[in-house]
Formats: structure tokens, sequence, C-alpha cells
């Protein structure tokens, strides 16, 4: 009987031990997480504080209400997702036939392909910018070469509006869209596409109802990180839009770096991430989250 | 030539013939990824006032104007500063955070990975303002440690996903019987499991680099005074004039990008 006593208290104390030892490992964390609330959370949850502060110091609703009761708000909040919808699509409407191109190639060839996605993908997206400003102006290369091949006659303003942001942004996207895409459908079974054709299915059908349907949850998670990205993007539509094309962080940035609005600021900014973790959080319904960050590089 | 045409692409039969749309719109996409990736390296070595391509007369005149420029140097060494730290601090907290969560099974761990990815989800520019707004009160406002820690932020994220998935391909046991032989856990990690994940380390920390180095939004906010970045300063004189130094600069850039993610992909390649 005293055996079991003492068995028993002793398997209380290794459970104790295991259980600091659990906390010991877990605390090796500890410092990465501290910056990331001090500098990141912290931060982000004061915004939110201040948003709720009107012009006289005491809580109001007014950063909120001016969103809504001024027609420039309305127009910014409109642009943000008319540029975040059309860059998204026009990324899968270009990304997807290239992911299935590189797919479809033999290995060493892919690779060699997947360097035109991957080094763009690498580069500065400062620098990517600043060539497209040098591309796209009146006197750049696109219209010089148009003009040359008689396209067109009189050089075309492409840059400070709304055209060059998304083709700006399109080209930057690009890689978020196609790396997920290819990954999907390499991890297609060939096998089932010839069974399709072995039915009788021709290859247009045998895409549409085999390969298609098992590339969406990469398509999905893909369009979603585009999106995402879009909504918060500042430096692409900042330097192409020319100030033409104003989105919602671009806002935030004038509100404090012209206006020292505070309030103003943190109200778009906490409006901008509840989008962000609203999409996050019906996707998440549909799919690992942490396969799309992972996909980011 | 006519055979490949007629000849099977897939194994349903399409040919190459039937492809070619395919083909001329990967063509297309290759020009418009590739282009304006480079486009401004020959720029740059242009001899004109005006950015033309192809150049009329060649010359290093904008690289001298970039050299002979207190400014832009001094951009550079900071930029080149706040990377090298954020890589140093990054790296190991980004480790020992992987490894913690991955070793300790405790309820939360969930959680932590949550907000240790959160860097990655929240809009740049909310990280950029909140930052802002409490470097100004904590006086690290156009500091280097500011930046760093900003930086660090913005790269643990990474680091925690590509450490920790070397981790999962890590088998364990090994730890387990370093220890059982003896070792002290520290010891049996640092002999055992770090140098058999060390390419995913060196990725990772190749990564914290880049993310530091072209980093421009924080930087907008938080560098400045006697620590403007690169990017900072490219950032405002790109909105006020397309100076030809820019593109001398760009190239430097994508020099040392396409050094750093050659370097990274080997690594990488090398740890799976």
């Amino acid at each position: 009987m005293a055996g079991t006593a003492i068995a028993e208290l002793n398997a209380d104390g290794l459970r104790r031990d295991a259980r600091i030892e659990r906390l010991k490992l877990f605390g090796l964390s500890s410092p990465a997480l501290l910056l990331v609330l001090v500098i990141l959370v912290l931060p982000v949850g004061w915004l939110f504080y201040l948003s709720f502060v009107g012009a006289d110091g005491g809580f109001s609703l007014e950063n909120y209400a001016r969103m809504i009761e001024q027609k420039s708000y309305e127009r910014i909040f409109t642009t943000t997702f008319e540029v975040s919808l059309l860059t998204t699509g026009l990324a899968i409407l270009i990304g997807y036939p290239f992911a299935y191109f590189l797919s479809q190639l033999p290995g060493r060839l892919a690779n060699l392909f997947m360097i035109a996605v991957l080094l763009p993908f690498w580069t500065s997206l400062l620098v990517r910018t600043y060539a497209w400003l040098v591309l796209l102006q009146r006197e750049g290369l696109i219209n010089k070469s148009a003009m040359a091949f008689g396209l067109w006659d009189e050089p075309v303003r492409m840059v400070h509006d709304m055209t060059g942001t998304l083709v700006g942004m399109v080209h930057i996207m690009l890689p978020f869209l196609i790396l997920p895409v290819y990954g999907a459908m390499k991890s297609i079974d060939v096998d089932l596409v010839k069974a399709a054709a072995n039915l009788g299915a021709s290859p247009t059908r045998a895409f549409w109802t085999v390969f298609c349907p098992l590339t969406l949850p990469g398509l999905f998670a893909g369009a979603l990180m585009v999106f995402i990205l879009c909504l918060g993007f500042f430096v692409t539509p900042a330097v192409l839009g020319g100030g033409k094309v104003i989105m919602v962080s671009m806002k935030i940035v004038s509100n404090i770096q012209l206006f020292v609005n505070w309030g103003a600021a943190s109200a778009l900014g906490v409006v901008l991430l509840a989008l962000t973790v609203a999409i996050l959080w019906i996707a998440s319904r549909f799919l690992n989250l942490t396969q799309i960050a992972g996909s980011g590089h | 030539m006519l055979n490949w045409f007629q000849s099977p692409a897939t194994e349903t039969q399409v040919t190459h013939g039937g492809r070619l749309w395919l083909y001329a719109l990967a063509a297309l996409v290759i020009l418009f990824l590739v282009i304006p990736t480079f486009i401004v390296i020959p720029m740059s070595f242009s001899d004109s006032q005006y950015l033309e391509f192809p150049p009329t007369r060649w010359s290093l005149r904008w690289y001298e104007h970039y050299v002979d420029s207190p400014d832009w140097m001094l951009a550079t060494r900071t930029s080149l500063k706040v990377a090298v730290l954020t890589m140093v601090v990054a790296t190991p907290l980004g480790v020992l955070a992987a490894y913690a969560l991955h070793t300790a099974k405790v309820a939360f761990v969930r959680l932590a990975f949550v907000l240790l990815i959160t860097p990655m989800m929240v809009p740049l520019v909310l990280v950029a303002i909140g930052a802002f707004y409490v470097y100004v009160k904590l006086d690290l406002l156009y500091t280097v440690t500011g930046l760093v820690f900003a930086h660090t932020v913005l790269a643990l994220p990474l680091v925690v996903i590509v450490v920790g998935s070397a981790f999962k391909s890590f088998d364990m046991a090994q730890e387990d019987a370093a220890r059982s032989l003896g070792a002290p856990r520290w010891k049996a990690f640092l002999t055992v499991t770090l140098p058999q994940v060390r390419f995913a380390v060196v990725t990772a920390a190749l990564l914290s680099f880049l993310t530091s180095f072209d980093e421009v939004v924080v930087a907008m906010f938080v560098s400045g005074g006697d620590n403007p970045t690169l990017t900072r300063n490219m950032f405002n004189a790109l909105r006020d004039q397309i100076d030809p130094t820019i593109a001398a600069i760009s190239t430097i850039m994508i020099v040392i990008t396409v050094v750093v993610m050659t370097l990274a992909q080997i690594f990488g390649a090398r740890s799976k």
C-alpha cells in the first residue's frame, strides 16, 4: 500500500517537473513574443484607442462618423476595392495560364522559367516601381516603341493614373499568385487527367472537370494573399498613381504627415485591419492559413 | 520543326501546335515579369541626363554621382548596418521561438505562433505609424536601434516559418538520444539539432537581411535625421524627379538582392 502511495507521489512530482520543463521551453519564445508585443501589438492597440478620441480629447465616434459622412472617404474606399479587385483579377488571368504552362514543362525547363517568376519576386518593389515609372512615362520605352511600330502616333499617358498603378501592382503581385497555383498544379496526380481522357473526355473537358477544380485551393490561397496585400498597399500606388489614385494606406499616411491627425489616421487603420482580419477569418474556415503564410516565401 | 508542332505535348494528346497560344502567352508573361526588373541596369550606364534605352553614350557618371554624394553614402551605410543587425537579432530570436513552439507541448503554442506571424498579416502602414507613435515616446525615432527592432518584427515570421518547417522534418529522437546519454538540453540542441537545420537557419538569416534592406514603408516613418535608409531617400527622390542616380542605386540593389537570394536558394535547396 505504502509503495503505491510513493509511486503516486513520484508520478505527481514527475508530472510537475514535466510541466515546468514545458513552460521553460516555451519561455524560449518569450524574447521574440515580447518584441512583437512591444513594437506591434501595443502600438496597434494604442492606435485603436486613439481612434475613439475626438478633437476635444474625450471619447467620440467622430473619426468613424467622418468616414461615413464625407464623400472623399467613400471614394478612397471605392478606389481601394477597385484597385485590389482589378489587380487580383488581372493577376489570375495572367498568372493561372502561366502557372499551367510551368506545370506542364519537364523539371529542368520548369526550374529555368521559374527564375522569371522568382527574380522579380526577390527584387525590391521600390526598384520595380521605379522601373515602371521609367518605362511608362511620355518619353519612356513603351511609348517610343509603340510609336516606332506605328501602334499609336502620339505619346499615350500611362503613368500617374489608374493604368500605371494597375500595371505596377499586377507586376508586383503576380508571383504571389503564380507560386501557390503552381504548387497546387504540381501536386495533382497526372493519372487523374489520363483517366479522364481514357474515359472519353476531350482535353478541354478533362481540364475543366478534373484538373481545374483540383487547383482551386491553390488559386484561392494565392488570390486571397494578393487581395489582402493590395488592400494595404502603399508604395506602388503612391509613386505610379501620381496623386490620382488614393488608397486607404495613402490617406493614413497623409493624415499623419500632412494633417497630423492621429484620430483620423488611426480610425482608418482600424478599419483596414478589421477588413484584413475579417477576410482572413472567413478564408480560414475554408483553408489552412499557415499554408498561405508559407506560400509568401 | 513541323514534327514538333504535331507531336503530343501532353498525355492527353494535345499537340505542341495546339498549345502555341499557351507558349505565346507565356513568352509575353516572361517579358512582362523580367523586363521591368532589369531595364534600369543598362539605363544606369547612360551618359544622358534623361533615362534612355538603349543609351546613346555610355558612362559611369551616375555611379560617380552616387558615390560622391554624402547623403546617398550615409543612407547606404545606414541601410547596410540596419540590415546586418536585423539579421543578427532576428535569426537567433526566431530560431529560439521556432524551437520553443516545436518542442513545448503547451496549450498556447498555437496562439504564440499566430502572434509571431501577425507582422505578415497587419498592413505595413499600420505597423509603421504604430512604431512611429511609440518611438516618439521612447525616444527611439531616427535611431538604428528603433529601425532594427521594427525590422526584426517584420523578419521574425519568415525565420519562424522557415526554421519551423526544418524542425518539423527533423527527427527529435536524436536530441532525446543525446540527452539520455547525459548532454544537457542546450548542449544537445547546439551539437545535435542545430547543425542539422543549419541550412534553414542560413536561409532565414539571408531573408531577414533582405526584408530589412528592401523595406520602405516603416523606414519612411522611423528612419531619417542622422539615420535615413536608402529606400527612404529613394522613395522621396522618386516623388520629385526621376533622377538617373536612382537607376545606378537600383542596379546596386538588384545586384545585392540577386547575390543574397541566390545564396538563400542554394542553402534552401540543401536544407530539404
